[in-house]
């Protein structure tokens, strides 16, 4: 009886810690959807607003279209054509290579894998200086090219080791049983393999994306004249801008740049870590 | 397990695995090799020529002169020189170290905390804390940080209000970023708030895993919890734990955006700035890339020598 009481207490104290995990992850997501929907002079009083009681969309407007402060649109569309071209291009690249590394013994494949990790490791943060120079020798700094390639670069080890994982999941004797009834070795992988992949190749492709997407450092670098800027870049020079007068702006930009990953995010998640750890703890 | 199985005996088994290679006509044995070429053309050109470039640009006397087109000295090893015995460096490094260090424990400690309080939860509040965890996950860093820097403004933040509200304390117009220490103790909440649910999911991932006929057998053993937990789960956990540590190391000694951005919003520079961030400050901001590229040399061979931990504990758990 004493013990079962103490259980519940025990249960009902974890179910508290939780709650106040789940205050502390969200609150500050909170905190910026509340205060993009605020008039901007509600933000700046004594007491903070804990919730839109008169919610606008001013904020929005002010970041879409006004243009006298660094432009959202044309961000959003080269964030949106690197990304894309980046996604694509990578998940074709690394297809082929998880392919060729999972279902072929030849070789070299070991020694290609290891690259593969060691590449990884190679911080983006040291690289930015050659980058930019050889982007500039090719005459592609602030272009869409020259930023989707390097990005193609930056994602590609990672989308490969994730892929190769996928492939690998995919039992090989299905393919053999297809062949046995008379498919092709071809026609044994687009109709039996190729349908079961699918999930994987579109959780490598929003992995690819959301790395794009976000990325900074290499974007402030090589695409930093003002048409050219990606929406982090974007963001960062917006805040600089209006920090002092309009964080309600500031928080409405953020959470248009917020909302694709999000989405994108909640759509793979349990995917992402099974990729990122693959075969750390196997049964 | 079929992989634990196979692996024991494989050398032996490879041949048959492979028919003889008379047998395999020419576009056989070449077409899997080739269809690697488009990657390894990418990782050469794009990865490969500017790690090349870099150490080269790092024996040079390579400024502002230079970007505008006058030839560049070479100078052996001048710039290691000069940054080796560059105190302002050696500032930067000590703190890049600590700040990962502190980041890592809080980070591996917080994340494994919450796995075990997942695996403890009714299943409705683990859905619940679950999606919460994920929407931090989510986050672009760089959106991130400024929604803390809001946080933690200073005239108008909600953190001053809050502790000011709460605490006998009066936190009203209080600089969080001003202090060098108080700049980090932000940037750490950031940098934990977001990487907590990563190794939070992988860990609890990996408890699941544990199969509960080990538990019982020790229970009925005669195991008390922190026995089960110290010789039955954790040895389980331990290449997870491994690699997650590893990730975390090279993630936050690398650590860019955040106290970039941090910087921006206030903070001086000269006492907050970490590796990456100084080798953008040395090579962009002042326009010497012949000791930015001295640093990021330094900085690759650092992240190199944990990457080899890396790999080869990845390698021991994964079949190639």
């Amino acid at each position: 009886m004493r013990r079962g009481f103490r259980q519940r207490i025990g249960s009902v104290t974890l179910h508290l810690l939780a709650g106040l995990l789940f205050l502390w992850c969200v609150f500050p997501v909170y905190w910026m959807v509340n205060t993009s929907l605020l008039p901007n002079n509600e933000t700046r009083g004594v007491t903070p607003h804990f919730y839109p009681s008169d919610p606008t969309l001013s904020n929005y407007h002010t970041v879409l279209f006004d243009e006298s402060k660094a432009p959202f649109l044309p961000a959003l569309r080269n964030s949106l054509m690197v990304t894309g071209f980046t996604v694509l291009v990578a998940v074709v690249l690394a297809f082929v290579a998880a392919l060729a590394l999972t279902r072929f013994r030849f070789r070299g494949r070991r020694s290609f894998i290891l690259l593969i990790l060691v590449v990884q490791m190679i911080p983006g943060e040291a690289m930015i200086v050659s980058t930019y120079q050889i982007l500039d020798g090719w005459h592609l700094l602030n272009t869409i090219a020259g930023l989707t390639m390097v990005y193609i670069a930056t994602v590609l080890p990672f989308t490969i080791w994730m892929l190769r994982g996928f492939v690998h999941g995919v039992p090989i004797e299905l393919e053999e049983a297809a062949m046995i009834d008379g498919c092709s070795r071809a026609g044994a992988f687009w109709r039996v393999t190729f349908p079961l992949l699918a999930p994987g190749l579109v959780a490598t492709g929003v992995f690819a994306f959301i790395q794009a997407w976000n990325e900074f450092l290499l974007a402030l670098v090589v695409n930093s004249r003002p048409e050219m800027m990606t929406l982090p870049v974007w963001l960062r020079t917006f805040q600089q801008a209006t920090q002092a007068t309009n964080w309600a702006a500031i928080m409405a930009g953020s959470t248009l740049m917020t909302i694709p990953v999000i989405v994108f995010f909640a759509f793979v998640q349990g995917r992402m870590t099974t990729g990122l750890v693959a075969g750390a703890v196997k049964g | 397990m079929s992989a634990g199985t196979s692996t024991a005996d494989a050398a032996p088994t490879r041949p048959a695995a492979t028919p003889p290679a008379p047998y395999v006509p020419w576009s056989r044995r070449l077409g899997p090799p080739l269809m690697l070429v488009p990657a390894l053309v990418v990782l050469g050109v794009l990865i490969g020529y500017p790690l090349v470039r870099l150490v080269w640009t790092s024996f040079q006397e390579y400024g502002r002169a230079q970007v505008f087109g006058r030839p560049p000295v070479f100078v052996g090893l001048d710039n290691y020189r000069a940054i080796l015995q560059d105190p302002q460096f050696w500032r930067v490094f000590w703190r890049s170290l600590v700040f990962c260090a502190v980041n890592v424990v809080a980070t591996m400690g917080l994340g494994i905390a919450v796995a075990v309080l997942l695996t403890k939860l009714h299943k409705a509040m683990r859905f619940v804390t679950s999606i919460g965890l994920l929407v931090a996950w989510a986050m672009p860093p760089l959106t991130a940080v400024i929604i803390w820097g809001w946080m933690f403004d200073t005239q108008f933040g909600v953190v001053n209000y809050v502790v000011t509200a709460l605490t006998p304390a009066d936190y009203t117009g209080h600089s969080w970023l001003i202090d060098p220490l108080s700049f980090f103790f932000v940037a750490s909440v950031v940098i934990v708030w977001q990487s907590t649910p990563f190794v939070a999911f992988s860990v609890y991932a990996g408890l699941t895993q544990v199969p509960s006929d080990l538990i019982e057998a020790a229970q009925l053993d005669g195991a008390g919890r922190w026995q089960r937990a110290r010789y039955v789960v954790t040895p389980f956990l331990r290449p997870v734990l491994v690699i997650l540590t590893m990730l975390q190391i090279i993630w936050d000694l690398r650590v860019f955006t955040q106290i970039y951005a941090l910087q921006g919003i206030g903070g001086i520079r000269e006492k907050t700035s970490t590796l990456g961030v100084y080798i953008y400050q040395v090579s962009v901001g002042s326009g010497d890339f012949g000791r930015g590229g001295a640093i990021a040399v330094l900085l690759v061979v650092m992240m190199l020598g944990l990457a080899i931990g890396y790999v080869r504990s990845t390698l021991r758990e994964e079949e190639l």
